[in-house]
C-alpha cells in the first residue's frame, strides 16, 4: 500500500490521459494497474470497484473515483490548479470543456471508417484552427500573461497543451498561425515537471495505432 | 438590465434544461431568449457572445458563459448546492457525471432515425435500471439519509430527479424495483423550490416533440 493514487486502464491514452497529466504536472507521482483482457474489466466489475461498471477507475484518498471530469475536478482543486475562487473556475471550466470537445473530435479520428476518415480530418483540422485555438490565442494576446487564467498554472494550461500536442500528431503545422499558442507549448512544456512527463520513460502513453484498436475493443 | 441571469437557447429542454432545474431549484429566478432562428445563431457568433460559437449561452455576474458543465458547477458553487469539501465535491461530481451519461441517451432519443428508435429506448430503460438507478438506490439505502451526499441538499439531488422525471416520462414503471429512489422522488419533488417549477407556468419546458426536434435541425444543421 503505497499511498499513491492508482490508474485502473488500459494501456493507452484514452479517457485516462489527461489525468496522467494532470498528475504529472502536479508533481503527483502515481501507480497504473493495466486492463489486458476482457476478464480484468469483469473482475473490477464484480469487485464493485466501479461504480457505474467503467473505468476510468482512480485509487486516491481512500476513495475509487470513477468518471474522468470528476477525477480531473478532485486533483485539480486538491493541487491548487484551479483557479483562486468561484470565477477563475468559472473561466477554466469554460476553457477546459471546450479543449475536451475538440480533444473528443481528434480521439475520434481514428476509429472513423475508411471512407470518412479524410473528410473527418478535415473538420478536425477546420474546428481546431476556426473554432478553438482562436479563442486561446486572444486569451493570451488579450492579458499578455503567461497563463491562461489568474497569471497563474491551472489545469487549463495542461489541458491546453495536451491537446496542442495532439493535435499536432495529426498535423504538425497545426499553430501555424497562431504564435502566442506555439509560444505557451514551449513555455508550458518546460514547466519542471511537466518537461520530465515529455521525456521517454515517463508514463505519457503514445498515440493510439490502428493496429491497437481490435485488441483494445475487445477488452470493453 | 435586470441583475437577473439570462440564458440564451431554444424554446426546449435540450442542453439547457438542467440550468432551468439547478436556478430553479436554488431559488434564483433568470429571464430567457429563445433562439427560434439560424440568422438568429449567426448573430450570436458575429457579435461575438458565444465563445466557442455555440449555446447554451448564460448571462450571469458579468460574464457570459457557455459549455453546460462550466454553468451548473458556477451556480452549484455560487449557491451552496456543492457539498462542503473536496470529497463531497468529489461525489456529487462522480453522481452528477453518471446521471449525466444517461441524460445524455435522453437528449439524443428525439433525434435517432424512426427504425433506431426502439431499440434506443430499450438501451435507455437497460442502462437506466441496471446501471444507474441501483447505484443511487444503494447510496440512499446505505446511509438512510433524504439527500445524496452530506445530508443536505445539492446539485447531485436536483440532477437525479431531473433524471428519474425524464426517464419516467418514456417508462412510467421505470421505478418500480426502487423503493428509496421513489421516496426519494416524492421528497425532493415537495422541496418548495422544486415544487414552484414542477408546476404549470414555470419556464421547466415540455419534452421534445416533433416540431422541438424539427426547429433544432433548422437552428443549427
Amino acid at each position: 500500500m503505497s499511498g499513491k493514487p492508482k490508474l485502473h486502464y488500459v494501456n493507452a491514452r484514452g479517457r485516462m490521459e489527461p489525468i496522467r497529466w494532470l498528475l504529472a504536472a502536479a508533481g503527483v507521482e502515481f501507480e497504473e494497474s493495466f486492463l489486458e483482457t476482457k476478464d480484468d474489466l469483469k473482475k473490477l466489475q464484480t469487485d464493485g470497484s466501479l461504480l457505474f461498471q467503467q473505468v476510468p477507475m482512480v485509487e486516491i484518498d481512500g476513495m475509487k473515483m470513477v468518471q474522468t471530469r470528476a477525477v480531473l475536478n478532485y486533483v485539480a482543486g486538491k493541487y491548487n490548479l484551479y483557479g483562486k475562487d468561484l470565477k477563475e473556475r468559472a473561466l477554466i471550466d469554460m476553457y477546459v470543456e471546450g479543449i475536451i470537445d475538440l480533444n473528443e473530435l481528434i480521439l475520434s479520428n481514428i476509429f472513423q471508417p475508411a471512407d470518412k476518415k479524410e473528410e473527418h480530418f478535415a473538420t478536425v483540422v477546420d474546428k481546431a484552427t476556426k473554432r478553438y485555438f482562436p479563442v486561446y490565442e486572444k486569451v493570451l494576446k488579450d492579458h499578455g500573461q503567461d497563463f491562461l487564467v489568474g497569471n497563474k498554472l491551472s489545469r487549463a494550461d495542461v489541458q491546453l497543451l495536451e491537446t496542442i500536442l495532439m493535435a499536432e500528431e495529426c498535423k504538425p503545422d497545426m499553430l501555424a498561425k497562431f504564435p502566442l499558442l506555439q509560444s505557451f507549448k514551449a513555455r508550458i512544456s518546460n514547466i519542471p515537471n511537466i518537461k520530465k512527463f515529455l521525456q521517454p520513460g515517463s508514463q505519457r502513453k503514445p498515440p493510439i495505432q490502428e493496429k491497437d484498436i481490435p485488441r483494445l475493443m475487445q477488452i470493453f | 438590465m435586470s441583475g437577473k441571469p439570462r440564458l440564451t437557447y431554444c424554446n426546449g429542454r435540450g442542453r439547457m434544461e438542467p440550468v432551468r432545474w439547478l436556478l430553479a431549484a436554488a431559488g434564483v429566478e433568470f429571464e430567457e431568449k429563445f433562439l427560434e432562428t439560424r440568422e438568429q445563431l449567426l448573430k450570436l457568433i458575429k457579435d461575438g457572445d458565444l465563445l466557442f460559437e455555440q449555446v447554451p449561452l448564460v448571462e450571469i455576474d458579468g460574464m457570459k458563459m457557455v459549455q453546460t458543465r462550466a454553468i451548473l458547477s458556477y451556480i452549484a458553487g455560487k449557491y451552496n448546492l456543492y457539498g462542503k469539501d473536496l470529497k463531497e465535491r468529489a461525489l456529487i461530481d462522480m453522481y452528477v457525471e453518471g446521471i449525466t451519461d444517461l441524460m445524455q441517451m435522453i437528449l439524443m432519443f428525439p433525434f435517432s432515425p424512426p427504425e433506431a428508435k426502439e431499440k434506443n429506448l430499450a438501451s435507455i430503460a437497460e442502462k437506466a435500471t441496471k446501471r444507474y438507478f441501483p447505484v443511487f438506490e444503494k447510496v440512499l439505502k446505505q446511509h438512510g439519509q433524504d439527500f445524496l451526499v452530506g445530508n443536505r441538499f445539492s446539485w447531485a439531488d436536483v440532477q437525479l430527479l431531473e433524471a428519474i422525471l425524464a426517464v419516467e416520462e418514456k417508462i412510467p414503471a421505470v421505478l418500480s424495483g426502487f423503493p428509496q429512489l421513489q421516496v426519494f422522488k416524492t421528497k425532493m419533488s415537495n422541496m418548495p423550490t422544486i415544487k414552484k417549477f414542477l408546476q404549470p407556468g414555470s419556464p421547466r419546458k415540455p419534452p421534445p416533440d416533433e416540431h422541438y426536434v424539427a426547429s433544432v435541425m433548422a437552428i443549427f444543421k
